[in-house]
């Protein structure tokens, strides 16, 4: 099976069998490694992209269903000469990662819940990182990230 | 350079930003799963699908014509070809008799002894072809009746014997303390507190699942193993010596970026063994992932622990003597470290914070038909919290004291102090951890806070514990005389480049703790020269000296001090070449800053320029001097490290649903000399979130009479989120180690093992009111509001 779609903003056409999942196109046959497998049962959020805008678990969708459609995984938000999208700085400088297994789901669920739900305080923040695990920050640095990262964001959209 | 000049140094105490970070914030990292090498085959392993069972037949024969089968492998195949997985700590009983070493094969032979156990590891051309092939293995069962519970193991009466080797299955029965003297002291007690607890089985759950890649080089009759792991030095060193038998030089262990470890991927596991024998048997590179059921199953499991423990005490609430009894489950089989956890890492840690003078502990521990236990995340250090100070708390209240004065009256004041139980605690000021906490966490607002939540018809309550733990593992000559079978020393080489920047290969390894920047703010602050030009280099035996790995909070106390060792040969030899330079004796050349300078003289040259010489050495004593700028040493530490700290946590309790919520967590801990104040931090926080979270949801739940594993997902073992936490209060107290060149002491597991007994205290104080004077963890909302009916149709 055939399936034509935009990752990253490139076009790419990917031959596989009809059961195959998103995540292991991701990983298996564009060998984008950032995107990450942590459970089986679509809980963890390790493999959080964006799909036409929105996050959602690419261990949960088949190659098959994203067919034309636009997505964007960790390797694609920061700009080409290496800058750092506004919420990667905010998860360094806030320390918002440790051993950087859950990091890439978690930095795409958090563009998500910023773009969607901007000035979230952090009772919604924690609320809305509820499809997220991460066992090493205890989230707190995590929470702080978020909320640098959005500000960033909205600042650098409203200055655009 | 001693402990008091190195933290006055610049970087040392700064929140330097980690240097790993945009490798993983960019997808750039580099997991086992990530690793794609030539020609790559796939195995999955067929697990029993029963507790215990004999295995009457495998029938590979249809699996084996399955489209893109490589080759299979089963007990049968491995039989007497190689070793079973050892177990690195040797325990005796009481009269003298080594604890019950029953073999631990690769694939099982003849028997399985829980879900989970491996059967047949099936290698094809890819995962989905392994597994399909896996489905199509026949084997014949024969079940048998299964002992699952600890509680069950120690009555003796299941009837079932798991090994031969141990037909009533217990591994070992240890005890530490002087039982005549305890007892003494019991008999003049005016009071004696008695507490019975269980801690509650947790299955650890790092979000990288265990991966490997094994692969075979016939050229050079080598193998390459990439596993995510966190000592690969150990790893190698347990597979060819005591499994396959091969020589070390030819095997290379790589653990690139690990996902979290937490104490889980410590061990050598049958996986790593078989997919290594078998890229030379079927000349293929194999790659195995694990399912996160697999995870759940087969990954090391921590605590499970059954304890009856009793304090006497005098009539001002003074502790006189300790008494333990715990039966800790080992699981089917001993994994690396199991049997020194409810023993070396436990029973010593017992005298917690106090001057309790006698204290004697026995231990049992038992075979059961669940998946082997392990060190994780504290290891024994946290049992042996939770169980003291919940017995402290409750002296307390039996005493009409509060859980801050039954503390303060029982705190070690004088260093060093001798404990009962080995150990020698070098220096510490529990005072100041509790003032710190009580001041931080506005223990004087409680009451009035108290009212409030009664007014909304909610229960508050407050809990303490003032833990200890023993870190910086260890001095490798008590570590031997304990029954330890590997040195605890460990390795650091420091490299300095002819431009003066510098590569450390350390063997420490880092899954999360930020070794990369902490270890560099140490060898940039020795030498002068930006936290930049530091690169730290771990996690590969074919790189690094020597390692004997991260866990129990040793990195920095121990890797840190190896490359602190190694940076004093890097500076005597760099003085040398500094007075040869500027036409000086050895004696009158001082280095700070990054620069040599002659005593009393203007004279100086940067470290730079020193580096340059040692690679090009024209003008240089080659009579008395290599060229070159590279040290290695390694660092045996002399004691423990002894990071202590006072929690104190605030709950409230909807009385309607029984749901505990923290509302208030503070933490003030002496982890001596800190280097990276927000790496400690993080620690802190993690290691807070793990407790909390064994506290009031994760619970590793097996069927009592079957032996299947009931929470094998995350959909049934319950694991901390975000909205689980209020932001938590951190502060630190000082006293620097006493013993190691950088003052440190290790933070690493201090959250996961003073937070527990905080939390559980806090919500029984919340209950007493209504007269729940016991609770085990977890404090979920069902148990929770089931005690509280209980006690009030009691009332």
């Amino acid at each position: 099976m055939q399936v034509s779609l935009t990752v990253n903003g490139r076009e790419v056409t990917i031959d596989a069998p009809p059961h195959t999942l998103l995540v292991q196109a991701i990983r298996e046959h564009l060998r984008l490694t950032g995107t990450h497998v942590g459970c089986d049962t679509a809980q963890c959020g390790a493999c959080t992209v964006h799909l036409n805008g929105r996050a959602i678990k690419s261990c949960n969708v088949l190659l098959a269903q994203v067919a034309g459609g636009n997505v964007t995984t960790i390797e694609g938000i920061a700009q080409a000469d290496g800058t750092l999208h506004p919420m990667q700085a905010a998860f360094k400088e806030c320390h918002g990662l440790q051993c950087g297994f859950c990091t890439p789901g978690m930095v795409m669920s958090a563009i998500d819940l910023c773009t969607h739900h901007p000035k979230s305080g952090e009772q919604e923040i924690r609320a809305l990182l509820d499809g997220n695990l991460c066992r090493c920050t205890g989230y707190q640095n995590i929470v702080k990230a978020v909320q640098q990262g959005g500000e960033a964001m909205a600042s650098q959209a409203a200055s655009a | 350079m001693g402990a008091s000049d190195f933290a006055k140094l610049p970087h040392i105490g700064e929140a330097v930003r980690r240097k790993e970070d945009v490798r993983f914030l960019t997808g750039a990292g580099n997991y086992t799963d990530d690793v794609l090498l030539p020609n790559q085959a796939h195995a999955v392993f067929l697990r029993s699908p029963h507790a215990h069972a004999a295995i009457k037949s495998i029938d590979t024969a249809a699996a084996a014509a399955m489209p893109g089968v490589v080759g299979i492998l089963t007990g049968a195949d491995i039989d007497g070809k190689m070793g079973g997985l050892p177990c690195g700590w040797l325990i005796n009983n009481p009269d003298g008799t080594p604890m019950k070493e029953p073999p631990h094969p690769i694939l099982a032979i003849g028997k399985v002894r829980y879900v989970g156990d491996h059967v047949a590891m099936v290698v094809a051309e890819t995962a989905e072809q392994a597994k399909n092939a896996a489905e199509a293995i026949v084997v014949d069962y024969e079940v048998l009746p299964a002992l699952v519970s600890v509680a069950d193991a120690a009555k003796k009466s299941s009837g079932v014997t798991i090994h031969d080797a141990a037909p009533d299955n217990q591994c070992y029965r240890w005890t530490l303390g002087d039982k005549a003297a305890v007892d003494a002291a019991f008999a003049g007690a005016a009071h004696v507190t008695k507490l019975d607890l269980v801690n509650n089985r947790l299955i650890p759950n790092a979000i990288e699942p265990r991966v490997a890649v094994a692969g075979y080089n016939r050229a050079g009759d080598e193998y390459t193993l990439y596993v995510a792991n966190q000592n690969p030095h150990v790893e190698r060193l347990l597979m060819t010596a005591f499994v396959l038998g091969l020589p070390e030089h030819k095997v290379r262990v790589i653990a690139p970026d690990v996902g979290g470890g937490f104490g889980s991927k410590i061990y050598l596991y049958a996986e790593d063994v078989a997919l290594t024998w078998a890229s030379k048997q079927f000349n293929r590179n194999i790659k195995w992932t694990a399912e996160r059921s697999e995870s759940f199953l087969s990954d090391a499991h921590g605590r499970d622990h059954v304890s009856h423990a009793e304090m006497a005490m005098d009539k001002d609430g003074k502790f006189l003597a300790l008494r333990v009894h715990t039966d800790a489950n080992l699981g089917a089989y001993l994994s690396t470290f199991a049997t020194a956890v409810p023993t070396i890492l436990y029973a010593t840690l017992l005298a917690g914070q106090y001057t309790t003078p006698q204290i004697y502990v026995e231990v049992d521990a038992w075979f059961t038909n669940t998946a082997p236990v392990d060190a994780y995340r504290g290891a024994g250090r946290p049992e042996a919290t939770y169980l003291l100070e919940r017995l402290v708390s409750r002296c307390g209240w039996e005493m009409g004291l509060g859980q801050d004065e039954i503390r303060r009256r029982n705190f070690v004041r004088e260093w060093p102090y001798q404990t009962p139980v080995a150990l020698q605690y070098d220096v510490g000021d529990y005072q100041a951890c509790m003032d710190k906490a009580q001041a931080l966490a506005d223990v004087a607002g409680f009451d009035a806070r108290r009212a409030e939540s009664e007014k909304q018809g909610r229960l508050r309550g407050i809990g303490y514990s003032s833990y200890i733990e023993a870190c910086g593992l260890a001095p490798s000559n008590i570590a031997g005389a304990l029954g330890a079978r590997a040195g605890l020393f460990e390795a650091g080489e420091v490299r300095v480049h002819p431009t003066g920047s510098v590569t450390v290969f350390t063997g420490s390894h880092s899954h999360g703790q930020g070794h990369e920047t902490t270890f560099a703010q140490v060898v940039a602050a020795r030498l002068g020269i930006p936290v930049e030009n530091v690169d730290i280099v771990h996690g590969d035996t074919g790189r690094i000296p020597f390692g004997m790995g991260t866990y129990g909070s040793r990195s920095i106390s121990v890797g840190g001090a190896a490359i602190m060792r190694a940076l004093d040969k890097i500076e005597a030899k760099a003085k040398k070449i500094a007075a040869h330079l500027m036409e000086a004796s050895d004696a009158d050349i001082e280095f700070a800053g990054g620069e040599f300078t002659v005593k009393g003289t203007d004279k100086k040259i940067p470290f730079g320029q020193v580096a340059l010489t040692a690679y090009v050495p024209h003008n240089y004593p080659l009579d008395k001097l290599e060229p070159g700028l590279n040290e290695t040493a390694f660092y045996d530490p002399t004691n423990f490290t002894y990071p202590a700290g006072t929690y104190i946590c605030e709950v409230e309790i909807d009385k309607a649903t029984g749901e505990v919520k923290i509302d208030r967590f503070t933490a003030v801990d002496d982890f001596g000399t800190i280097i990276n104040p927000m790496i400690v931090e993080g620690q802190v926080h993690g290691g807070i979130v793990q407790g909390i979270g064994q506290a009031l949801m994760e619970n590793c739940v097996y069927d009592r009479e079957t032996g299947q594993l009931l929470t094998g997902s995350f959909m049934d073992y319950a694991m901390p989120r975000a909205e689980d936490f209020p932001v938590f209060k951190l502060d630190t107290v000082c006293t620097p180690c006493t013993h190691n060149p950088l003052g440190t002491k290790g933070c690493g597991e201090a959250g996961a093992i003073g937070s527990p007994p905080a939390v559980i205290n806090a919500v029984l104080d919340a209950l007493h009111p209504l007269g729940v004077k016991d609770f085990d963890m977890p404090a979920s909302p069902a148990r929770v509001w089931e005690a509280m009916r209980k006690a009030q149709a009691a009332a």
